[in-house]
């Protein structure tokens, strides 16, 4: 990771770009960054190919799937469809930045592999960001919200009755277990 | 961790059953030995980690980001490519001028199909391949349209590879892309696979004069007689439509060529990395031995990863070329329309049946749409073939299936890969029996069911192999009356009625579906068991996982072969430098071949340690036992570490092959209740369920969510996707705002019962289950329903049932003009 003072720079990209060039600084996993980046590189890019965060991964580039999702300032963005330089001054949240490298795996990481809601996890990064955004809220969410915001992502492999599981199990260890209805 | 975590709903079914039934269940945590079905040479002694439902050792790098798929590569100084593709359908190209393009900042090579004359055109050989059986018997037409790595001097289907750019980013390249200009000049196209074997169809091939691409007929027992003396006959065109398999994690592939030795290293998200191998060795003129390709993790195949692409040929030859790492991951849009597709068939088929419902015959002549390719040969029709009369007794059968080229996107594969067509088109055509016979559709089934005491079962028709096709296993009037039951038929029956005298605007109604699945395609797998030099057992196999799970399936297939503990075992799949010989995981095949390979070579590496420890401890090897990481001698307590062993020069390491002797049958039954609003057309499942029989389960956690994969893509074809072309051959369903992949909104719990009858082919008794969910789930929703709008006369004669459909049908039924919702 970084080492010395100052923010960590994004790998200096050395292409012959037409377009514009911006000095960007954002927050990634609670590290400063600071990048130069073309007026058109996607933030999954600043991400994945600059920064070597490739937890956050790129399905269908046009804001369907939901794999490349990630938090910005707390609530999900696709990040696809999310140019880098929008992130300027934003805290950014990405898979990498749930559980540090020797600590035990988050409880919403840990409820998918419980209720096993992955199969071969392509998705699985999207859909853990958005199920960490629905347990960050300050009261637990209803049902039709839960649904609404899991129909953001696709998975093509689990038929998501486990995912549903999961993504109860992690409301039930933030909020408390739901009451009957 | 425990079994429940599967869902309870699943746990509850299964142990209802047991209870009913008897028979032996696989949820619970230790698997007992089997007591039927063993095969010769007994079968696989029980050990403590087959059976349970430990949850899987994948997951933890998966979660924390750490993955590493093929576009995660990111090797210093890599360079991206991108792929210029035809605008039209059918066209000739006058002129292609890429100097401009050349020009463009950060582009280093434009190659047209000028450039790579001398490159080899793909032929997926293997595929291709006729059993000789087959060839003796049927003498079945397979035509090969070898696929040009670019397209030369005209062009076959919108999205065909024309020209190709590596620059220093995709961004650059894409660019680049907008500068090449090429002059086409249409020509006549045809889309439809009945139109394009009509005398004067525009060609797809000049040379060979039509579009018949394959042609097989089979027959058993007098078809003539049996329709000539049957009681009743039915006779109906189904269609299964276009789909597109859609893993999530598009097509991908990066090369790079070695700085010392030239050696190309190849990472490909490919289902068959040998297979890829040798085919690059081939078409670049190398050895074998200088292609190294690994299939990393991979998000999702359902075989369209499955086959050799054009693209996967070229990436690494401009590697080698410029001599520096080139990468390429498609896009969607290129993944809807230039990956391959699948499913469109259509059935002519024919029941014969006595007035009691016993079935006399079948007949069915249909035509597979295989687009501009010849990807895969006989191995979807053909498996529509032998997968048409699935668990009943037919005794008189006589089928023809042809294939027709069309300028669409060429075809391969696709989770069931024709058996979901065949099912579609027999069970739908029961159901049609059922009504012309006023029976119930669930008892017209259950007269036809081949017993267990009739098995193993031939039915007639040569398989796959060109072997005569015989079911070794199953119980299938169990599995019926298990989905019977999960439906609770009486009060469906009941509500129905109900909501029929009320005029309801909502009418429910039940459709089954039952079918079997030859799995454990051959000819072998081959893994090779090694103890490292730290003591930890290491599992090379062909076969990579595209997220089923192997590497904790396998290593628990080997710690029981071995004696080791679980966590002691690590397993490799799909890297062609761990194991020199491999096939692929395609066709349910993964777990039969490569698992049994596993436990061959696990079995065979135990014996190996155990000598090597009674020669170095100078004790029977009858004394000992293996412990942990280290064998025992225990009448005295003297220990041999397996590190230690493999320091002082004992070679523990064995390979060993599978070779299936046939296929082994896995099946379902899929029943489920559908509400239709007849206002708006759409379709609720309040029910789905399945009763499915995969062999023994080596573990419950991992092969229920394969089950649930499965019947979600059956749910998603049969309710939402469709790949579409207009009549000009453009694709129209190009983003995912049109193909309409369900989201969990649209997929509902699944209610799975679960029977178990061990396979009698292999030492394990396992079955292939990886496409199973998805073959029942598209007739059962037809069939449903059908019956829930048969007082309007409603025929079901083809999917994806979307609202707009289910209206169509409707106003089409009782003679409205009612405008469509849309």
């Amino acid at each position: 990771m970084n080492v010395g003072t100052g923010p960590r720079r994004a790998q200096q990209p050395p292409l012959p770009e037409p377009t514009a060039w911006h000095e960007v600084s954002l927050t990634v996993n609670g590290e400063p960054v600071a990048a130069q980046v073309e007026s058109r590189l996607l933030l999954s890019d600043l991400l994945r190919q600059r920064l070597g965060l490739t937890g956050t991964h790129v399905g269908c580039e046009h804001g369907v799937c939901g794999a490349c999702t990630v938090l910005m300032d707390g609530v999900p963005v696709r990040s696809c469809l999310t140019l880098a330089v929008q992130a300027a001054g934003a805290d950014v949240r990405t898979v990498e930045g749930l559980a540090g490298d020797g600590e035990p795996l988050g409880p919403v990481q840990r409820a998918f592999h419980e209720q096993h809601g992955m199969q071969c996890g392509f998705c699985t990064p999207g859909f853990v960001m958005t199920c960490t955004a629905l347990t960050g809220r300050a009261e637990r969410p209803d049902e039709e919200t839960v649904a609404d915001e899991l129909s953001g992502h696709l998975c093509r492999c689990t038929g998501y009755q486990n995912i549903r599981a999961a993504v109860r199990q992690a409301l039930d260890e933030s909020f408390g277990p739901q009451e009957a209805e | 961790m425990n079994t429940s975590q599967t869902g309870t709903r699943q746990t509850g079914t299964r142990q209802t059953g047991t209870r009913q039934t008897g028979t032996r269940q696989t949820g619970a945590p230790r698997t007992g030995a089997s007591d039927t079905g063993a095969a010769s040479g007994g079968r696989a002694a029980d050990g403590p980690w087959i059976g349970r439902a430990l949850p899987r050792v994948e997951d933890e790098r998966l979660l924390r980001g750490h993955g590493r798929y093929v576009d995660d590569i990111r090797l210093p100084g890599t360079l991206e490519a991108a792929f210029l593709r035809s605008p039209h359908a059918h066209a000739r190209i006058t002129r292609i001028e890429t100097d401009a393009a050349r020009a463009m900042p950060g582009v280093r090579a434009v190659w047209t199909a000028a450039d790579i004359a001398g490159l080899a055109p793909v032929v997926n050989e293997a595929e291709l391949r006729v059993p000789e059986p087959l060839r003796r018997e049927l003498d079945p037409l397979v035509r090969s349209l070898p696929h040009p790595l670019l397209a030369d001097g005209r062009v076959r289907f919108s999205g065909q590879p024309v020209a190709m750019v590596v620059a220093e980013s995709r961004y650059l390249a894409e660019d680049a892309l907008e500068a090449i200009e090429v002059d086409y000049t249409p020509l006549p196209v045809v889309v439809d696979p009945d139109e394009a074997l009509l005398p004067g169809a525009p060609l797809i091939e000049e040379s060979w004069g039509d579009n018949l691409a394959l042609e097989a007929a089979t027959s058993v027992g007098d078809p003539d007689a049996a329709f000539a003396g049957a009681a009743v006959v039915i006779e109906e065109e189904f269609r299964a439509h276009r789909h597109v398999a859609s893993p999530i994690e598009t097509r991908a592939v990066q090369a790079a060529p070695g700085a010392y030795d030239g050696r190309l290293t190849v990472w490909s998200n490919t289902q068959t990395p040998h297979r890829l191998r040798d085919h690059l060795a081939q078409t670049l003129g190398t050895a074998a031995e200088a292609v190294h390709v690994v299939a990393v993790d991979v998000g999702g195949g359902f075989g369209q990863k499955g086959i050799i692409y054009v693209e996967e040929v070229l990436v690494p030859y401009a590697a080698r070329q410029l001599g520096v790492p080139v990468l390429w991951r498609e896009d969607r849009n290129e993944n809807l329309t230039a990956a391959s597709h699948a499913r469109e068939q259509v059935h002519r088929i024919a029941l014969a049946a006595d007035a009691d419902g016993t079935l006399r015959g079948l007949r069915d002549d249909f035509v597979v749409n295989f687009g501009a390719g010849t990807f895969t040969g006989l191995v979807v029709p053909y498996n529509s073939v032998v997968h048409l009369l699935g668990p009943y007794r037919v005794p008189n059968v006589d089928i023809r299936v042809r294939a027709a080229l069309t300028h669409t996107a060429p075809t391969s594969p696709y989770r069931g890969a024709g058996r979901p067509e065949a099912v579609f088109a027999m069970e739908r055509a029961l159901d049609r029996l059922a009504r012309e016979l006023g029976m119930e559709p669930v008892a017209l089934r259950a007269r036809n069911l081949i017993t267990p005491g009739e098995l193993p079962y031939r039915t007639g028709l040569l398989d796959r192999s060109g072997n005569p096709q015989e079911y070794d296993s199953g119980d299938f009037p169990q599995l019926l009356r298990r989905a019977e039951e999960m439906a609770d038929l009486p009060a469906v029956r009941e509500r129905q009625a109900a909501l029929a005298a009320a005029g309801s605007d909502h009418r429910i109604g039940v459709g089954f579906a039952v079918y079997l699945e030859a799995t454990g395609l051959g000819p072998f797998e081959s893994a090779r068991a090694s103890v490292l030099s730290d003591g930890r057992v290491r599992i090379a196999l062909g076969t990579p996982s595209q997220g089923q799970g192997h590497r904790t399936s396998m290593a628990q297939i080997a710690a029981d072969a071995i004696g080791v503990p679980f966590s002691a075992v690590e397993v490799v799949g799909g890297d062609t430098d761990t194991v020199p010989y491999g096939v692929g995981t395609i066709a349910s095949r993964a777990l039969v071949t490569a698992g049994n390979a596993t436990h061959l070579a696990g079995r065979r590496l135990r014996e190996r340690i155990l000598a090597a420890a009674s020669a170095r401890l100078g004790v029977p090897a009858t004394e000992l036992t293996l412990d942990g990481d280290a064998v025992e001698h225990h009448p005295t307590g003297v220990r041999a570490g397996l590190a230690q062993l493999v320091a002082e020069g004992h070679e523990l390491s064995e390979t060993a092959h599978f070779h299936p002797p046939g296929f082994t049958f896995a099946g379902g039954a899929g029943v489920v209740v559908v509400d239709v609003d007849t206002a708006t057309g759409e379709v609720t499942l309040d029910t789905c369920a399945m009763a499915h029989d995969a062999g023994r389960i080596v573990n419950p956690v991992i092969a229920h969510g394969q089950i649930a994969g499965g019947v979600a893509q059956g749910i998603a074809g049969a309710l939402y996707e469709e790949m579409r072309y207009g009549p000009d051959g453009q694709p129209v369903t190009t983003t995912y705002m049109d193909y309409l992949v369900p989201t969990s909104a649209e997929v509902p719990d699944l209610e799975l019962a679960e029977i178990t009858t061990p396979s009698t082919l292999n030492a394990l008794g396992v079955k292939g289950l990886g496409e199973g969910g998805a073959i029942a789930p598209q007739a059962a929703i037809a069939n449903a329903v059908e019956d829930a709008l048969a007082p309007f006369g409603v025929v079901v004669r083809r999917g994806p049932l979307t609202p707009d459909r289910v209206r169509g049908l409707l106003r089409e039924a009782t003679g409205t003009t009612a405008p469509a919702t849309v």
